[in-house]
């Protein structure tokens, strides 16, 4: 298999993951999304690393596996957080600071 | 064979990709995105990256997954009734079509140069994946790694205070 083919399927997954950080109300739904386009991303980099013999791409990988992590903590605590004032975590009542 | 086995892998990606966005239930979407991180360790494996598949699993569809489960279940949002949950159908199509059409004619024209390395599938059998990934964080990138633990750490307590009744 060429490395065209696997960076086509992580397109696919790209824009899937664009789609429903941009449709969807739930946030952990949103945030769910945004782990899925942060994995797309990571097939590039492994299937580019496979493809130029250089294993930089799957030390990247590495890091951005370790800020989804750390996203994963601060993010869910901020849910957390607005849940237990606002009782909801529909992105579209999440609108104090919208102008 | 090896070709009939990456179009079924990358059908089940798909779909389950699909699904992640499609379903309403938050859970139901979460155990979808888990078998997308599983065919996507499939991936790394086929294109020798043994030890990424494992953290894959292990990091992607074992730990952030439970604890996004985890905080599905304690806001008790599986069983919210059925209402409107999504917003913005239309403009998102069209922006995210226009993601992908821009990647595809990315793909199709552009040609894949870089830096060439000298990490030949052969190395990789006889010396071991872990290992030179080990190598390579320990000597050439040792001060991302230790920025890399420092903001886990940071991390650790940001998420813990956020999460604190009163502060």
């Amino acid at each position: 298999m060429s490395v065209y083919h696997y960076l086509t399927v992580s397109a696919i997954l790209f824009a899937l993951g664009t789609y429903g950080v941009l449709t969807r109300r739930n946030a952990i739904v949103i945030f769910m999304c945004i782990e899925l386009m942060l994995n797309s991303v990571n097939l590039t980099f492994i299937a580019l690393s496979r493809h130029l013999n250089n294993l930089d791409g799957q030390i990247f990988v590495f890091f951005v596996m370790t800020v989804a992590a750390a996203e994963a903590a601060v993010g869910l605590a901020l849910m957390i957080a607005f849940y237990r004032n606002r009782e909801t975590i529909d992105v579209d009542q999440i609108n104090l600071l919208k102008w | 064979m090896e070709t009939i086995f990456f179009y079924l892998v990358a059908l089940v990606t798909i779909v389950s990709g699909y699904l992640v966005i499609r379903c309403q239930s938050p859970v139901n979407s979460g155990l979808a995105l888990v078998n997308t991180f599983f065919c996507l360790a499939i991936f790394y494996v086929m294109l020798y990256a043994p030890f990424m598949a494992a953290i894959q699993v292990i990091v992607y569809a074992g730990a952030i997954m439970v604890l996004i489960l985890f905080v599905i279940m304690l806001l008790n949002l599986g069983t919210e009734s059925r209402k409107r949950y999504t917003h913005g159908v239309v403009w998102a199509a069209i922006a995210s079509l226009l993601v992908l059409l821009v990647e595809v004619f990315f793909i199709k024209r552009g040609r894949v140069t870089g830096a060439e390395g000298d990490i030949t599938d052969y190395l990789i059998k006889n010396e071991g994946h872990t290992e030179l990934i080990g190598k390579a964080l320990y000597t050439e990138f040792l001060l991302p790694f230790e920025i890399a633990s420092i903001l886990l750490l940071v991390a650790i307590v940001g998420a813990v205070v956020l999460a604190k009744k009163d502060v």
